[in-house]
């Protein structure tokens, strides 16, 4: 099975504090990495470094044996990041936020009627993001998911603010997502309704150095 | 994935966050309703005598312009901060120094051209002569741009502060010195009938300059600021 990333030897320090070191995580195509660990243990920045949007203290991310640094346009096309921060702009209403943001992906032939309905929103279309609910704007954010191309999906707490259907209807996408070959990458506290040897867990504990990788 | 070009991402940028100002339009009409408020203050300050006036018309009409590009500059990448778009900005395929001049680009159109196109109520408000008028309007036209590049910097590297607002303002004054002494230096030589040219073209030199430079300084800001 190909690798989609590997990570050698990562070690993040925040703040004076070592978050994680020497970690290394190895995640083939079609596979699926859940990041556990208790609150402020370095989940978000793991994610964050894996993405390309923080450095490590030491070691490296290489993407299908390209180091981050060597091709960061392979890196930008093929990862797709969401961060626990939806980037929905509150002034814009639901319609508008898609529009906008197909165009930053790219996919300027999605339509943005069909992925409101596909996520749950229409009806809600002309509602300035600001006046819907977390859960919906989340849904907002994550209708990225319904046209990215990329391979690798890093996401940070996708399933906050979800209702039982929207994650219901999350855990459908990341399943054609896998069996078309992509990665995923989550950290979430709740249990991942997931079966199957396709999961891999990771778990980053509070004190310094602990590391289990099961 | 169709690849859109780096260009087209950065018109993109810009439409949405055109979009997003023209439902905030206070935010766009209140700098500009205090530049009118500071310059009708002062011949109720200082006598409405018209050699007075005159002589101070451009310091105080770039000193009010001045400030109030530092209104509202803070909020300039805070909400794309807050909300988690400038993360994905720095994610984005686009060169970031192309999407910071772009986000420079509308924050001039919504800061810097308004204030070019009100120059002239202020001026006789002032009883600026008016053979002066119109190179305050060009020293406006080509020093707003100028503003909006380095509040742009100043804004990037203090948006993670949470309140940089009174230090942005204290980063920010100091570099805008030199435009406002060639701004008023042209006014000047325009009122004492000899040629601003020099000044003129001065400025704009310092402005592309600006406008080139600029950009990265953000970037790097940018990047330091999602760390």
């Amino acid at each position: 099975m190909s690798v989609v990333i590997e990570a050698k030897q990562l070690t993040s320090v925040r703040a004076g504090r070592t978050l994680f070191s020497t970690l290394s995580l190895q995640l083939g195509a079609g596979e699926i990495l859940h990041v556990e660990g208790p609150n402020g243990a370095g989940k978000s920045t793991l994610l964050r470094i894996i993405a390309g949007l923080l450095q490590p203290l030491e070691g490296e991310v290489w993407l299908f044996g390209e180091p981050q640094h060597r091709d960061p346009e392979l890196w930008q096309r093929q990862t797709l990041f969401i961060g626990h921060k939806p980037a929905v702009k509150a002034e814009l209403t639901a319609l508008e936020n898609l529009h906008f943001q197909t165009q930053l992906d790219g996919a300027t032939d999605v339509d943005a009627w069909q992925l409101l309905e596909t996520v749950g929103l229409l009806g809600l279309e002309d509602i300035p993001a600001q006046q819907l609910s977390a859960g919906q704007q989340r849904r907002i954010a994550l209708a990225r998911l319904w046209y990215s191309q990329a391979k690798l999906w890093i996401l940070d707490e996708p399933f906050t603010a979800l209702d039982t259907y929207g994650i219901e209807l999350l855990h459908q996408r990341f399943q054609q997502h896998l069996e078309n070959g992509g990665s995923l990458i989550l950290t979430s506290h709740q249990p991942l309704t997931w079966s199957g040897e396709r999961l891999q867990k990771i778990r980053i504990e509070h004190n310094d150095e602990e590391l289990t990788d099961e | 994935m169709n690849k859109a070009s780096s260009w087209q991402l950065m018109t993109t940028v810009m439409r949405r966050d055109l979009a997003v100002a023209l439902r905030r339009r206070s935010d766009i009409i209140n700098p500009l309703l205090f530049v009118v408020i500071v310059v009708t203050l002062f011949p109720l300050a200082v006598g409405p005598g018209p050699d007075i006036l005159g002589r101070i018309a451009t310091g105080v009409i770039w000193v009010a312009a001045l400030l109030s590009s530092l209104l509202g500059s803070e909020r300039l990448f805070r909400d794309d901060f807050l909300d988690g778009n400038l993360e994905q900005l720095v994610l984005s395929p686009a060169p970031l120094p192309l999407l910071a001049l772009g986000k420079v680009a509308v924050h001039w159109l919504l800061s810097g051209l308004p204030l070019v196109i009100l120059a002239p109520v202020c001026a006789l408000l002032l009883k600026l002569p008016f053979e002066a008028w119109g190179t305050l309007m060009l020293t406006l036209l080509v020093g707003t741009p100028m503003l909006s590049a380095m509040t742009a910097v100043g804004a990037a590297l203090t948006v993670s502060l949470g309140r940089g607002g009174a230090l942005l303002s204290l980063l920010l004054l100091p570099l805008f010195i030199p435009l406002l002494i060639f701004a008023a230096a042209a006014v000047e030589s325009t009122l004492v009938g000899t040629s601003a040219y020099g000044q003129v073209l001065l400025l704009a030199g310092l402005m592309l300059l600006t406008l080139m430079l600029a950009p990265l300084a953000v970037a790097a800001a940018i990047r330091v600021s999602v760390n």
